[in-house]
């Protein structure tokens, strides 16, 4: 099976957002930028395939040079081959299409990429990857197994989960439940050293045209103090969640 | 052309998201001078529809559709914006919503843009507010296709009473293979999911371990809300990981969102800042959800909480 991990570039969860040049620019001042935390689990899972199953695991993230970084950490988990597509990522349709064109150039069987990636948030990279390719997909995927080219997942879906039966080619938006927490892999030394070595093909970009672009970014409004309430009298609360927040 | 509006529905009833979408879409009706049209799948009764803004629906029944597919949902979508020569497509934040949009979007060509937080700014050049970096920020961005996908965020709009009559007439799409075979969903029909929440009610490491959690569970019925939990709740398994909210679990935009024993981690925060109003409980006054709230009480979950569930079941008896 040849499996592709689709890696998105983020800022770390607790990185600061700010803007730069009128508000239109993430400043990325100062901000560490990790494997995209939706995007980990899926690597992780995609390693116990090849452990397990015997695949190959190639992974790929559509950016500047600045990303590299990034998807070595991939290949110091274990994957084996890097793809860099050399363009900008600006919008979800355009990254989609980049990697419909990676797909297909190397005969992928199963896609990884996340949920969501956590700077843009739009899921929708893969559903969209998916559709361009006619490939079958799965959202919000918290369990897969592959057997030949039939495969099981289990989906999670408002207020509970969904157990699908499915096939290859598959694309999945992967979350975490596809293995836990501790499963994830902090790269070792020799993992590193090994990453220094693999393959981390640069690839020219399909001209894909964007269609949306963000034009500016505002921070939410600065909050009020929190009012207080004291502990016995709990009542109190009750009363301006009533009268004044009006929310019960 | 018209502004399709997807109003989903379950077991043949609307949720309250679809009335919410269906208000949003009148909304941009109005800035572009035309009607709303909706599409349903299996829904009983439509007649609903006309009291947010509706004019037309069109009714999709078949059995084959009764379980949820992506695809085939998107197909039967795409084809009522071709009928309708739709420019815009508005669908809600539901898992499903979500799952079948990009699909929609690769199917007409249209640019989406998810989580949406308010009307269009503008409608030419099509510019919409969203949310990014998980709540940390919003971006105005403009959809430069001809036909637009705009996915509202849960409880962004509101209801928007808007009473037009809407007439229905049966629609039959031609459906494509799923690929995708539904065997089994296990959901809990007694509960509200997180999702369609109005209150949530949250529990944190402060509460010290699973056997705690009736405090949460109570204070979560008398409210009728959604019970949830931090992550390193989840990851100790004290509650199963559908209820972890935050930046890497699910995103929460309740009107009332109630943290308990919950220190108000960055990440934490970041899932859960869309909600209108937030209420902490917690021990320690530095805690940083205190920065985050807008109600506070300093003390103890154990001695708080039941006496708050206590107030609340008294305050619901007399405003029953
Ligand atoms: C990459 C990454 C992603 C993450 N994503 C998320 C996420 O999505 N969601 C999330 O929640 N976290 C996330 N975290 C974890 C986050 O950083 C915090 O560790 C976590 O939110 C803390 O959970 P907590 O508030 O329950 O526990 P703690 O930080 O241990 O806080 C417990 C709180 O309970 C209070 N307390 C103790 N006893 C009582 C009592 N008797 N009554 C009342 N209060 C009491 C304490 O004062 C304290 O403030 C993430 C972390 C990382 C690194
Ligand atoms: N620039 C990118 N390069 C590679 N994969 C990406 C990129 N952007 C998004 N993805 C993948 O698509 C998933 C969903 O991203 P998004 O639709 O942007 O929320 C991510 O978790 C990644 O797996």
């Amino acid at each position: 099976m040849k499996i592709l991990v689709c890696i998105s570039h983020v800022p770390d969860t607790t990185s600061k957002i700010n803007f730069t040049d009128g508000d239109t620019k993430f400043d990325t001042n100062g901000v560490q930028f990790v494997i995209n935390p939706n995007d980990e689990f899926g690597l992780t899972r995609a390693m116990w395939f090849k452990e397990k199953q015997g695949a190959s695991v190639d992974v790929v993230n559509v950016g500047g040079t600045e990303t590299e970084p990034t998807l070595r950490k991939a290949l110091a988990i274990g994957a084996d081959t890097a793809i860099r597509v050399n363009t900008p990522a600006t919008d979800g349709y355009s990254v989609a299409k980049e990697l419909a064109k990676v797909v297909k150039d190397g005969n992928y069987d199963l896609v990884i990429a996340g949920r969501e990636s956590i700077d843009y948030n739009g899921g929708m990279v893969p559903g969209m990857l998916a559709a361009m390719i006619d490939a079958n997909y799965v959202a919000n995927c918290i369990s897969l197994e592959v057997d030949g080219t039939s495969a099981k997942a289990v989906r999670e879906i408002d207020g509970g989960k969904e157990s699908v039966s499915t096939s290859l080619p598959l694309v999945i938006g992967g979350q975490k439940g596809l293995v836990e927490e501790s499963d994830l892999r902090i790269p070792n030394m020799r993992g590193i050293m090994m990453a220094r070595k693999k393959p981390l093909n640069v690839v020219e970009a399909a001209d894909a045209n964007a269609e949306t672009s963000v034009k500016s970014f505002e921070k939410p409004a600065p909050k009020g103090d929190v009012k207080l309430i004291d502990a016995d009298n709990v009542e109190e609360l009750v009363n301006l969640l009533h009268n004044e927040a009006k929310v019960i | 052309m018209s502004v399709l509006v997807y109003t989903e529905s379950e077991k043949g009833k609307f949720k309250k998201a679809s009335f919410e979408v269906a208000s949003y879409a009148k909304a941009i009706a109005e800035q572009m001078g035309t009607t709303v049209t909706a599409i349903t799948v299996n829904a009983d009764d439509t007649s609903a529809l006309g009291e947010y803004g509706v004019e037309k629906v069109l009714n999709v029944k078949d059995s084959g559709l009764d379980k949820f597919n992506a695809k085939t949902y998107a197909a039967a979508i795409q084809q009522a914006a071709e009928k309708e020569g739709a420019k815009v497509v508005v669908v809600s934040s539901s898992a499903n919503a979500r799952y079948l949009a990009p699909i929609l979007a690769v199917g007409l060509d249209a640019g989406y843009v998810s989580n949406v937080v308010e009307k269009p700014s503008n409608t030419s050049p099509f510019t919409v507010k969203h949310s990014v970096f998980t709540n940390k920020a919003f971006a105005n961005t403009e959809i430069n296709t001809d036909v637009k996908i705009v996915g509202l965020s849960n409880n962004a709009f509101g209801l928007v009473e808007n009473s037009a009559s809407a007439t229905a007439e049966d629609f039959t799409p031609s459906l494509p293979e799923s690929g995708v075979n539904v065997e089994s969903v296990d959901k809990a029909t007694d509960k509200v999911s997180i999702a369609d929440a109005e209150i949530v009610v949250s529990g944190g490491r402060g509460l010290k371990g699973p056997e705690n959690w009736g405090l949460i569970e109570e204070l979560a019925e008398v409210l009728g809300a959604a019970t949830a939990c931090s992550k390193p709740v989840s990851d100790l398994g004290w509650r199963p990981h559908s209820e972890h909210v935050g930046q890497t679990g699910k995103p929460v935009a309740s009107n009332l969102y109630i943290a308990i024993g919950i220190s108000g981690a960055i990440q934490h925060l970041a899932g859960i800042n869309s909600s209108k109003v937030k209420v902490v409980i917690n021990t320690d006054p530095e805690a940083p959800f205190f920065k985050a709230a807008d109600y506070g009480i300093v003390g103890d979950a154990f001695e708080v909480v039941p006496k708050l569930t206590e107030k609340l079941k008294e305050f619901k008896a007399q405003n029953a």
